[in-house]
């Protein structure tokens, strides 16, 4: 049986982990690669990188960090943030990241998502979509908007029918953040999570408002999520990933324990 | 020195690293002599079928991998896309493929006991063994692999089973026969467990005993 994925992301800038942790013990705090390191001996299920370096010629740096933590960690990882061409991500790639996260370019040009597809292979293809709550109307008939540019910029995309067709267009799988739950630890968007998981036959990961385990066994057992993005609880030290993992083992979920 | 083969699939290096990180001395080649030399040989990979059979005649690895290096008695390991194409034909675009083991390879169906099947499979999944073999030394039974494949070996005969894996259908993880060995899922991404068999692959002799 699948089990249920945990995966920690990493907001990466300028080569160093930006929000804040408190690691206990002897970890390069803020060093990407020491704390992927970490997580991956913790037995995180796979890991996430955000590039939110803005200028583009210090992207060079995120390469050096993907090359580096290949050699270091030996579960999928994946890579998002700023990617727009197929030289972008075929660059992530080959510097040993097992797939490659898309987001607002994707909206920007949705054929990215089927030249990725076609280059490298559906599994290799994450649509990340930035979902908020607002009134149905006819054009957002599901009530959740696409928005872009960190949540900054609405698109008018109705977020399940711009998730059937990322499906469409060949993406392997779904990251799907709310908006309205980012940074507030109340717990994911479990509604939208379902509604997500209903809507394609792809795997989908919620991401975004994970405060404590019961969280994650909501979105799993209730939200059909088969993976769940998980970061400043884990950060701060807060939870240890063999603490969440074991409580959602007690609690019945089919769950990876190292 | 192990020959990882070199035929434009994806994935290679991540094996390498994998190998490097455990202290083997690994090369990806296509070169004949280094691979006839090699003491090890991998086909790892992610990819099609009718594509990688493609790239693997395109090369004449096909006969040689056939011939010499499963004919000459040196210990083969296919990952993933390299478990596929072992055997006799895919489903997949119908490719023919090296026809080393009887059986084919079929598409997980998208409906499995009423309830939806995402494919492709992508995770971590349990790995039960059916039967002892040497790169099994160390693992626990029933641990945990990652897999990403919408396809899955069917082999003739039960006697090439090593271990089964559940995913909707009971299907074939690990098969095997003489110094051949081949896993569904990816050893190279597999955390512990993967890498403790990708050494024991590379301290294998080939044998059964």
């Amino acid at each position: 049986m699948l089990t249920k994925r945990i995966i920690p992301c990493l907001d990466v800038r300028a080569g160093k982990v930006t929000k804040g942790v408190a690691f206990q013990g002897n970890v390069d705090v803020g060093d990407p690669v020491a704390m992927a390191k970490h997580y991956y001996e913790q037995g995180a299920d796979e890991i996430v990188f955000y590039d939110i370096t803005a200028s583009h010629e210090r992207r060079d740096i995120m390469i050096d960090v993907v090359a580096s933590v290949a050699r270091e960690i030996f579960i999928p990882f994946s890579v998002g943030g700023g990617l727009r061409t197929l030289s972008d991500m075929r660059r992530v790639l080959l510097a040993g990241a097992e797939k490659v996260s898309i987001d607002s370019g994707a909206v920007r040009n949705p054929d990215t998502i089927r030249q990725g597809a076609k280059a490298f292979g559906r599994q290799c293809i994450v649509l990340s979509m930035q979902v908020k709550r607002v009134p149905c109307t006819p054009n957002i008939p599901s009530g959740y908007e696409i928005f872009i540019d960190g949540a900054r910029t609405a698109t008018g995309l109705d977020a399940i029918e711009w998730a059937q067709r990322g499906e469409e267009l060949g993406a392997g799988e779904l990251v799907v953040n709310s908006i309205d739950a980012d940074g507030v630890k109340t717990g994911y968007d479990v509604d939208l999570t379902r509604r997500m998981a209903e809507a394609v036959g792809i795997p989908v990961i919620a991401s975004g408002g994970a405060g404590e385990p019961s969280h994650l066994y909501d979105v799993f057992s209730q939200g059909n999520a088969d993976a769940a993005i998980v970061a400043s609880m884990i950060h701060f030290g807060t939870y240890s990933i063999p603490e969440i993992k074991d409580y959602l083992h007690r609690r019945g979920l089919p769950i990876r324990m190292v | 020195m192990i020959a990882i083969l070199d035929y434009e699939g994806g994935n290679l290096a991540s094996v390498l690293r994998a190998l490097d990180h455990t202290g083997f001395d690994a090369c990806i080649t296509r070169d004949f002599e280094t691979i006839r030399r090699a003491d090890h040989v991998i086909l790892p990979g992610v990819g099609a079928a009718r594509a990688t059979m493609h790239h693997l005649r395109a090369r004449g690895l096909d006969k040689l991998i056939r011939e010499e290096v499963i004919g000459g008695g040196i210990p083969f390991l296919g990952i993933c896309i390299g478990v596929q194409v072992i055997f006799a034909s895919s489903e997949e675009e119908e490719a023919e493929c090296l026809g080393i083991l009887p059986g084919s390879v079929r598409r997980f169906p998208s409906v499995f006991a009423g309830e939806q099947l995402k494919v492709p499979q992508i995770g971590w999944n349990q790995v039960r063994f059916c039967r002892p073999h040497p790169i099994f030394s160390g693992v626990e039974d029933g641990a945990s692999f990652y897999f990403v494949n919408s396809y899955y070996p069917v082999p003739a005969s039960e006697e090439l089973v090593y271990a089964k894996t559940t995913y909707g259908v009971e299907f074939a993880s690990v098969v095997g026969k003489g110094n051949l060995v081949a896993t569904q899922f990816h050893l190279e991404k597999s955390g512990v467990p993967g890498l403790r068999m990708l050494e024991n692959f590379c301290r294998w002799d080939g044998s059964l005993c």
